[in-house]
């Protein structure tokens, strides 16, 4: 038996705004706040908010036959609870619905499993816990942003708690195997992995309002058809697109909601079923690991990483944003944390690509690769600089990281000597209070203690604030 | 093919063009190419076309020997052709001023009775048409268009036109009208009129009024860089980066807003120099522009630059830019990437349509031009990727694929003419 897994992705980015180099050092805002609330609007009228509907539409009409997973980037998030809060709450209908799965992805949509294992690590967390908060579960399947993927990032995936992830049904890693199954990971057998059917994925995505295409026009019942007619024992056909692709890439006028809702009952009549991700993973049995040994994803002909790092600028600016990247991380400065997310957002680089792919790409602002890092490098520019202000440039950061270990014990320590001092007072009162006359000794004794305590608790904190001061 | 300039002995562009342009079209076989220009010097490279001196062709009789006339013009051209040529003397033009072997004397450059000259080349041309044999006429740039129309006139062989430039690129669109009745005439008459880019055959189409048909766009090329210059040493200071202008100093060439810029990055960083080699009308004008922004003393001048000269500067560059206002095509920022330099050019130059591994900006955004020269400058990625990859895109930018693509014209006018 067959069942189609559908997974949509919700990501916008923030757009930069133009930035010139003699504004680094001076102006610390980035973005161009026009760009970013008229690009969400327009990308929530003409496809967010017409495609949840029709899926909340079909959930409700399909009673628990109709399944479909989601994911948000943080950054998404943000910009919907801002600009479309409508939109948020259209995904909690269907969330209500009970037929819908919220898959966790990094927070950015950046390229920190590619960089920095750690980064990686706490913006996934960071999303888990702000999806949980939303949505009322915690996910348990992941997808990485463009669904990169290779063994490494599985293992940190696996290692952190999830138990699926989504990947590309890459050609040049499946050869002969179909994506039509599950697999699971070869550093991590806990993690199974379920991958994407590129061509029937972009069938939709790419070109359902095609007219030069020779399937066109595409009906549900062909479609599904298509499906039914693959092999029996072919058990999961994972079709992942962003959700902007409904309304946006293919015009609603293509009629690919009418498309989309009749998908249920065609599947239904011929015995085929939706499933969640981790309906499929809990259902199914892996057949075989995958081994990645460099990264893919599902962007390109190639499916590499060749669209975000394909060439030299992008790397350059890849390596100089997450050199920064452990200081971020000690760092508490609220507007340095929100940057680093919004810089990290892998577009940034994509608008640096100088590949020649035959498909014009839409850069935003900029009219080329180098303009686009030009842009880019001036803001990090700025960026770095601040970051730097923060702590002293010339200290290692394991030296750096033991000092605020050290100031953060001791502000622990304080804090625990504090409460001692406030219990002893306490208790000096109570023992006042019990021979109000006559123990003026004791009471002495007692403050002259704790004032001693605090003076040798501080000196070492103070020495510590002027190392890391300097 | 009638020019006005050919290497070594060269004012301009144009001369740089005609030379590529005809090497790389005399490596078809079939080819076979005769160049006249006003004045040559004896030391051209004719091993693949034959030239002419008009000022060595007689337009009235002259009794002299062969042995006299191996003494005065041996040296650029067979007396026997001169011979051959004083029997298609068609008038009697005894009247102007010529010398002893009844030819006419050229300057070769652009002087003040510019216009006289362009007229006594047009008489010349007259008698070069009815002795030479040949299938096309092939016209470089307005000074030689009356030429090409009086040997249309006279052969009745089709006529092609070459733009290098228009009046409307020269003067910012104050237009002289007496170049423009030139121009628009020689582009009437032309069978067909070929431009150095497309920005320059829409100028063609739209200012002088031509049937688009028969207007096309043959872009330059550049002609791969001699060993010699190869071999230059460039000097370079490991701590300091340099900028260059390279270029008449005039209206065209929008040297203002390269100052403008230079201003705006010094403003940020002193570790950069900037420099505008070249002389021209508004040079003086640019140096008082850049002591009124207090950059005077990383802003350099260093005048008119000859030969290999050009390429030490091009090689001891970081940057090179050509902030041209209007430029039909603009041959340097190709031969800046040669030399592994990172280009920024306007968008308003006719090369931009065939680059693209340099920055391009409007020729009035200084901020963008500021911001790119100071990218170049502090990101060692981006300076490595321009200066690999540009060299690597004009390189495959050959005279060889130009060649063809004239011959393609050449053969469908000829095809088409008179039907």
């Amino acid at each position: 038996m067959k069942t189609i897994c559908l997974y949509f992705e919700i990501h916008q980015i923030i757009h930069l705004k133009r930035y010139r180099f003699f504004e680094i050092g001076r102006d610390h805002y980035y973005y161009d706040d026009y760009a970013n609330e008229q690009g969400i609007n327009e990308v929530v009228e003409k496809s967010y908010v017409p495609a949840l509907n029709a899926l909340i539409d079909m959930a409700k009409t399909n009673k628990g036959a109709f399944k479909v997973a989601l994911s948000i980037s943080g950054v998404a998030l943000e910009q919907l609870e801002i600009h479309a809060p409508q939109v948020i709450e259209l995904l909690h209908q269907l969330n209500d619905t009970g037929c819908c799965e919220f898959l966790c992805e990094p927070y950015s949509h950046g390229l920190s499993s590619l960089a920095n294992e750690e980064c990686f690590r706490e913006e996934v967390e960071r999303m888990r816990t702000k999806i949980k908060e939303i949505f009322g579960k915690k996910p348990t399947v992941f997808r990485n942003s463009s669904l990169i993927y290779d063994d490494e990032i599985g293992a940190i995936v696996a290692d952190m708690g999830f138990k699926g992830m989504l990947a590309e049904g890459a050609k040049h890693v499946l050869g002969w195997k179909s994506p039509h199954y599950l697999y699971h990971c070869i550093a991590n057998p806990s993690l199974k992995v379920l991958l994407r059917d590129y061509k029937l994925s972009d069938d939709i995505s790419l070109r359902f309002s095609n007219s030069e295409w020779n399937e066109y026009p595409l009906f549900a019942d062909t479609y599904i058809g298509w499906v039914a007619d693959m092999p029996d024992q072919e058990q999961v056909i994972n079709i992942f697109m962003e959700l902007s692709a409904i309304g946006m890439s293919q015009s609603l006028s293509s009629n690919i909601l009418e498309f989309l809702k009749a998908l249920p009952a065609c599947a239904k009549a011929r015995g085929i079923t939706f499933s969640t991700p981790s309906d499929a993973i809990m259902k199914l049995k892996s057949v075989d690991h995958i081994e990645v040994h460099y990264p893919m994803s599902w962007t390109d002909e190639e499916r590499d990483i060749s669209p975000w790092l394909g060439n030299i600028l992008q790397r350059e600016a890849f390596s100089k944003l997450y050199s920064v990247s452990e200081r971020v991380l000690l760092c508490n400065d609220k507007k340095i944390k929100q940057d680093w997310d919004y810089l990290q957002a892998s577009n940034n680089f994509r608008f640096m690509t100088t590949k020649n792919t035959g498909i014009a790409i839409d850069r935003g602002i900029y009219d080329s690769a180098y303009d686009a890092f030009t842009n880019y490098m001036n803001i990090l520019g700025d960026f770095i600089r601040r970051v730097n202000s923060l702590f002293p440039v010339d200290m290692e950061n394991e030296e750096l990281n033991s000092l605020l270990t050290t100031i953060r014990n001791q502000g622990e320590e304080l804090l625990a000597l504090n409460k001692e001092v406030e219990r002893l007072q306490e208790k000096l009162r109570k023992d006042n209070e019990d021979c109000s006359n006559g123990c003026t000794e004791v009471k002495a004794e007692a403050a002259k203690s704790s004032s001693a305590k605090n003076a040798t608790v501080k000196k070492p904190k103070s020495k510590a604030e002027v190392k890391a001061d300097k | 093919m009638f020019g006005w300039e050919f290497p070594p002995h060269i004012l301009g562009g144009l001369g740089t063009a005609s030379y590529g342009l005809t090497k790389g079209m005399a490596q078809q076989e079939d080819m076979e190419i005769t160049f006249c220009i006003p004045k040559p010097w004896g030391d051209e490279d004719r091993s693949f076309l034959n030239i002419i001196g008009m000022n060595s062709v007689p337009i009235a009789y002259r009794d002299v020997d062969w042995d006299y006339v191996n003494y005065r013009i041996g040296k650029y051209m067979d007396p026997q052709l001169y011979f051959d040529l004083r029997n298609n003397i068609y008038a009697d033009f005894n009247y102007m001023h010529l010398n002893d072997l009844g030819c006419m004397e050229f300057s070769g450059r652009y002087p003040d009775n510019l216009h006289e000259e362009i007229n006594n080349y047009s008489i010349v041309a007259g008698v070069v048409a009815r002795q030479q044999q040949f299938d096309i006429i092939h016209s470089h740039d307005w000074l030689t268009y009356p030429a090409g129309i009086h040997a249309k006139q006279v052969t009745g062989k089709p006529l092609v036109i070459h733009v290098h430039a228009t009046d409307f690129d020269r003067s910012r669109g104050n237009v002289n009208p007496t170049v423009y009745s030139i121009e628009k005439n020689g582009m009437d008459y032309a069978d067909c009129i070929m431009c150095v880019s497309e920005l320059t055959r829409q100028t063609v189409i739209n200012k002088y009024h031509q049937n688009p048909n028969k207007v096309f766009t043959v872009h330059n090329a550049v002609t791969p860089l001699a060993q010699e210059i190869l071999d230059i040493v460039p000097k370079k200071s490991a701590n300091e980066k340099i900028v260059t202008f390279l270029g008449r100093i005039t209206m065209q060439k929008g040297p203002e807003y390269f100052v403008e810029a230079a201003a705006m990055v010094l403003r940020r960083t002193r570790n950069i120099r900037f420099v505008m080699a070249g002389s021209g009308d508004m040079m003086n004008a640019m140096i008082r522009l850049a002591a009124e922004r207090g950059i005077a003393d990383r802003f350099h001048f260093p005048g008119f630059m000859k030969g290999n000269q050009v390429y030490e500067v091009l090689k001891a560059s970081d940057v090179y830019i050509m902030p041209s206002v209007s430029e039909p095509f603009g041959i340097s920022p190709l031969e800046a990437m040669q030399c592994s330099v990172p280009t920024i050019i306007s968008k308003q130059s006719g090369c931009a349509e065939i680059l693209d591994k340099c920055i391009k900006t409007d020729y009035w955004d200084i901020n963008a031009m500021a911001d790119a020269i100071y990218s170049i400058c502090s990101n060692p990625s981006l300076y490595n990727y321009l200066k690999e990859e540009g060299k690597k895109e004009v390189d495959a930018i050959t005279w060889d694929k130009v060649g063809v693509k004239v011959r393609n014209h050449y053969d469908n006018v000829l095809a088409n003419y008179r039907k």
